[in-house]
């Protein structure tokens, strides 16, 4: 069965001007553990995706259900990551943490050990204790990262969690944080602008289309060279261009030319 | 380990800082002496502007045996229970808002009004409503809570959207928002209000003491006036100097600890 299912899902906002279609007739369901990137025009939507997917928004038309069930409020089950890492200044990294759990009132022994054990596992054990301003942006969303994982989600979704570093901590993180979600056997739902990085992050990538957006087509990423390929070596494989090739050309196709 | 040029940058930059302070105290030092020869050589009338000598020997009588201590640490208590009241309700006023859009489009025109009116024009009222004692700390509270209310709102206006949206996606509630983030977020807005705060409170409490008291700085400063005891008020303006030097001196020992404390910087 589908972890993650939208059924119809459309959404409007309205201002006293007027009224604004976002979303419509989204239909979509992920797997327990798939990887599923969204692409698509900038202001098209694809947040506003991961929002109604949170709970922290209500579809106005249609339904998303997580595990059978229907999604009202924010849910345990889902973590999510945002563009920036947003840690607490007057907190040190470990109880920046212990954020989630605190929110969920988590047993906090409990809570406190898995974010040690994380922060160790992911080469951070030595920071715990020093404060968000000395560590580098990519160290900073890595502890961003953990604090998602911390509060236990089985379901991660990632918003464009990578658009602030610069090239090279990019493609280190977004190499890692595959790993760790495949180490940790999450199921993902990644936005990003950047189409190599949704092409060698994910099993499937979601085309969106401009307002009022809809999923435009579905591209199931396979490599002749093997299904455990890392970012890296999918980057390298034979097949990856022409994805690439495909996918830019639809994205251009729904771009309005503003020349 | 340094370089020589280095040594010479800090010997040049440790050479202006005693030039400053040098600077400061010799101006005040010139101003006094000035002000005392001017009186001396009849260039002023001491009668009018006092001097020097006369401030310090009426200060000494004053301050032993007259109740000049005890008048400044009424105006000095004022003040704290003045800063504390307004800075309690501000901020719970300013969370009301932040809590309830509502309550804060309904109030909004109400808050610029009260802002713009002057607050000594309600000297009577409190007079009437809270007698002469506390009529005091209802000046003090009218002066510094709106600037309060409006300082503190601005500061959690601006933290960020996207932090709390973090905080919704664990599920926070509003009071955990308030307590995890908006809190402690604030702190140096806090601290802020409270520079600004220990000025306009001084100003309350000495406005206060003008219109009805029958004690403290303000209190002395008028009665000197009216008694034509040019010392007096000017010995009561040195005090006032003084206190509020103290008060500001606290806020900033308060600001180091607050900034050790939540890791922020100036």
């Amino acid at each position: 069965m589908a972890q993650i299912e939208l059924k119809d899902v459309g959404l409007s906002y309205f201002t006293l001007k007027q009224e604004t279609e976002a979303l419509r007739d989204i239909n979509l369901s992920i797997g327990q553990g798939e990887f599923i990137s969204i692409v698509g025009p900038s202001g098209c939507g694809k947040s506003t995706l991961l929002s109604l997917i949170s709970g922290m928004l209500k579809p106005t038309q249609g339904k998303i259900l997580i595990d059978g069930h229907e999604v009202s409020g924010v849910s345990p089950k889902v973590g999510y990551m945002l563009q920036h890492d947003h840690l607490f200044e007057w907190r040190d990294v470990l109880s920046n943490l212990l954020v989630g759990a605190e929110i969920r009132k988590m047993d906090r022994g409990k809570a406190k050990r898995k974010a040690m054990d994380l922060l160790e596992r992911y080469g951070l054990g030595d920071f715990a204790y020093h404060g968000p301003s000395q560590l580098s942006g990519g160290m900073r969303q890595r502890v961003a990262l953990i604090r998602t994982l911390v509060a236990e989600p089985d379901i991660l979704l990632l918003d464009e969690p990578f658009s602030a570093l610069d090239y090279q901590t990019r493609l280190t993180l977004s190499e890692e944080v595959f790993q760790i979600m495949k180490d940790q056997g999450k199921t993902a739902v990644l936005v990003t602008h950047d189409l190599s990085e949704a092409i060698s992050m994910a099993d499937r990538v979601m085309v969106m289309s401009q307002r009022p957006s809809t999923i435009s087509s579905v591209y199931d990423i396979r490599f002749d060279e093997g299904d455990d390929l890392s970012p890296w070596k999918k980057r390298e494989a034979g097949r990856y261009k022409i994805y690439f090739n495909a996918i830019w050309k639809e994205l251009e196709e729904h771009v309005v030319p503003s020349v | 380990m340094s370089s020589p040029l280095y040594d010479n940058y800090l010997k040049v930059q440790r050479r202006r800082l005693r030039l400053i302070a040098l600077s400061r105290i010799s101006l005040l030092v010139l101003f006094l002496m000035l002000w005392e020869l001017a009186a001396k050589w009849k260039w002023i009338d001491s009668m009018l502007t006092s001097k020097p000598s006369l401030l310090l020997s009426s200060f000494r009588e004053l301050a032993f045996e007259g109740s000049l201590l005890r008048h400044t640490w009424i105006s000095g208590l004022e003040t704290l229970v003045g800063i504390v009241i307004s800075m309690l309700l501000g901020t719970a006023i300013a969370v009301l808002f932040w809590w309830s859009t509502f309550a804060s489009n309904v109030l909004e025109p109400y808050i610029v009004v009260l802002n713009a009116l002057p607050k000594v024009a309600l000297g009577p009222i409190f007079y009437i409503w809270l007698g002469d004692r506390y009529s005091i700390y209802g000046m003090a509270v009218a002066i510094s809570i709106i600037v309060t209310i409006i300082m503190v709102e601005s500061g959690f206006r601006e933290i960020s959207r996207t932090k709390l949206k973090l905080m919704e996606s664990f599920g926070a509630t509003r009071f955990q928002m308030l307590r995890m983030v908006l809190l402690p977020a604030s702190v140096p807005h806090f601290i802020a209000t409270l520079k600004v705060n220990v000025g306009l409170t001084l100003v309350g409490v000495v406005m206060g003491e003008f219109l009805s008291s029958k004690a403290g700085l303000g209190y002395l400063i008028i009665y000197g006036g009216q008694v034509f005891q040019m010392n007096l008020v000017m010995v009561s303006i040195m005090m006032l100097a003084l206190l509020s030097v103290i008060l500001y001196g606290f806020v900033n020992v308060l600001e180091r600890f607050a900034r050790k404390k939540y890791n922020y910087e100036a």
